[in-house]
């Protein structure tokens, strides 16, 4: 019994806006099928006294002042920007979805 | 394509709608959710983005201390419990309005939940149960270029400007309200109207539904009457104006009706409403929750509220807006319609202020509801805009009680103030508005109008007593509008020999 079905992999992969090729959804889904039962062993080893965690350090509210920082510059930020227009990032058309 | 559509009445008579209503409030805080940008409205395209609202490699978010404060303000003003400890969670999604391709937000551990508010309409009050209050970052705002409509539908590409990203964005989620019946779209409008009183008293953000800092997405579906089971529903987006909320309402439980009432089947949607039509048209088929692929933000450590803390925020809070206007309308004996006009007017903090500034009531109310309104409904802007604040007009009232400034001067002054040209006390040196005090000023005055209109003079004279209103009124005109019409009457009578 696999942890992960191949109709899932592709279901993951259009989330992502990903186009894999039938070959490619065989391939994800072996790997991705390996990875998450590698991963599950650790609920093996985890007893009831050790609570589900998210985070390494037990920390709690780290936060910063209310306070304006420099930002960057428009050339700066848009710098690595595969395509501009007027100062803005110009992305490729957004299929299925609505603004 | 058309949508057909039932009247309101008939699809009241057939159905039951149930609303839900999700507000989102932009925070005013000085700088941004996660990182220190700027959160100004309006600034130039990506002008107040760095490497963290931009999500460049490697950088790191904090949380800002002030926005975590205002959404647990937010959630005690609404009658919340505060969660002892959250987290924030990543919503995964493929949309280039967050660079990151995710929103940090929060899931199934909301910072407050579980609370309610008060809101009255057509004299009744209807309890509205809020599930949650959660933060989240606001997204970027894209603009789609090509096509004819400038919307994502036959658009080329879009260009996309990140200063709204990562601003801080708290949501309001109500419970399902059932039971609204007819007043379906009124209560809409009532509470999301009550929200923004409350985020303004509290002073958490500027609420202005036409700049997007207030945002309200409205959920509607209709049962069949005598059924208890609930329809499907849709959610409408795009709804801007407090008046929009009721339209949007209105319009879905039309179009439902329709759709029910043929036997067909409510798509569960995303709807968008417009504003020139008032009606929705189909959006994109709604995501499912698991397909966003929650789970919690690895890059931010769990907020665990001190106890304390939220009780002296809870100690606190100011008077919420719907019992303050109870108390004023009190202490100012006023009727329920007078009041409801200062609430419609955005006047009620105003009047207060100025009260507060040392006006009487009666005085405060006068200016703020009759100059004051006409001149910012003349140049369309919010009374609170205006180029003049409580304190001009309290001491425009005490220059009137004093008998410095007449009415007619009194306009003159505040004319003045709204052009820039001062505080009051300026205005009133500058036009030199002063009412004329100076006796042997007045009595100079007078002298020259009795000359001046002799037949006036004598008819008073003889005893025909009316006639004195011509010759105040010579006197006014003649010290353009400046001197004491009544002390003026007493000396003119004095010359003549007259005595009443």
């Amino acid at each position: 019994m696999s942890a992960i079905t191949r109709d899932e992999v592709a279901h993951l992969a259009r989330l992502s806006r990903l186009a894999l090729t039938d070959d490619e959804l065989d391939h994800y889904a072996t790997q991705l099928d390996a990875i998450i039962e590698s991963v599950a062993k650790v609920a093996e080893v985890a007893a009831e006294d050790v609570p589900p965690s998210s985070h390494a350090l037990p920390l709690t509210n780290v936060f910063r002042a209310d306070e304006v920082r420099q930002s960057l510059t428009p050339e700066q930020a848009l710098s690595g920007a595969p395509a501009v227009e007027d100062d803005r990032f110009r992305v490729p058309r957004i299929l299925g979805e609505e603004a | 394509m058309t949508t057909t559509k039932m009247s309101y009445d008939e699809a009241l008579d057939r159905f039951e709608p149930v609303l839900g209503l999700e507000t989102h409030v932009e925070l005013g805080t000085a700088s941004k959710m996660f990182c220190g940008c700027r959160t100004t409205f309006g600034a130039p395209p990506n002008t107040q983005v760095c490497p963290i609202c931009l999500a460049f490699p490697g950088s790191l978010p904090v949380a800002n201390a002030k926005a975590i404060e205002s959404t647990i303000q937010i959630g005690l003003a609404l009658n919340c419990s505060i969660a002892e400890w959250c987290r924030f969670a990543r919503k995964n999604y493929f949309y280039p309005d967050m660079p990151k391709n995710y929103q940090i937000s929060q899931y199934d551990e909301p910072l407050c939940f579980d609370g309610y508010i008060d809101v009255e309409v057509d004299g009744e009050t209807v309890r509205i149960e809020i599930e949650r209050v959660h933060l989240e970052e606001d997204t970027g705002k894209s603009t789609h270029v090509g096509g004819a409509t400038g919307r994502i539908h036959g658009a080329d590409y879009s260009i996309v400007d990140y200063n709204r990203a990562g601003i801080p964005l708290v949501e309001i989620v109500t419970k399902p309200i059932p039971g609204t019946d007819r007043l379906a779209p009124e209560v809409a409008r009532a509470y999301v109207t009550e929200l923004r009183e409350i985020m303004r008293s509290l002073g958490v953000s500027d609420v202005r539904m036409e700049e997007g800092s207030l945002r309200c997405d409205v959920n509607v579906s209709l049962m069949p009457r005598g059924s208890s089971e609930w329809g499907t529903r849709t959610e409408t987006k795009n709804v801007n104006s407090l008046r929009s909320v009721e339209r949007a309402v209105r319009s879905e439980i039309e179009r439902q009706g329709a759709v029910l009432a043929d036997g067909g089947r409510i798509v569960q949607e995303t709807r968008h409403f417009h504003e020139d039509t008032g009606t929705t048209t189909s959006g994109r088929s709604k995501e499912e929750a698991q397909d966003y692929r929650y789970f919690p933000e690895p890059d931010l450590v769990p907020i665990a509220p001190d106890p304390a803390w939220v009780a002296e925020l809870k100690a606190a809070l100011p008077e919420l807006p719907s019992l303050k206007r109870k108390r004023l309308q009190a202490e100012w004996g006023l009727s329920d319609l007078d009041m409801q006009a200062m609430h419609n007017a955005d006047a009620i903090d105003l009047v207060e202020a100025t009260v507060a500034a040392g006006a009487p009531a009666a005085d405060a109310r006068k200016w703020w509801m009759g100059e004051l309104a006409r001149r910012a409904n003349e140049t369309g802007t919010a009374l609170a805009e205006l180029p003049i604040t409580p304190a001009h007009i309290a001491r425009v009232t005490e220059l009137v009680a004093s008998g410095a400034l007449n009415d007619k001067l009194a306009r003159e002054v505040l004319e003045g103030v709204l052009n820039g040209e001062g505080t009051p006390d300026e205005v009133v040196d500058k036009r030199g508005l002063k009412i004329v005090n100076d006796e042997g000023e007045l009595s100079a005055i007078i002298d020259d109008v009795l000359a001046a209109n002799a037949d006036a003079a004598e008819k008073v004279r003889s005893g025909k007593i009316a006639a004195v209103g011509a010759l105040v009124g010579g006197v006014m005109k003649a010290s353009r509008g400046k001197a004491d019409a009544a002390r003026a009457r007493v000396l003119i009578l004095e010359k003549l020999g007259v005595s009443e």
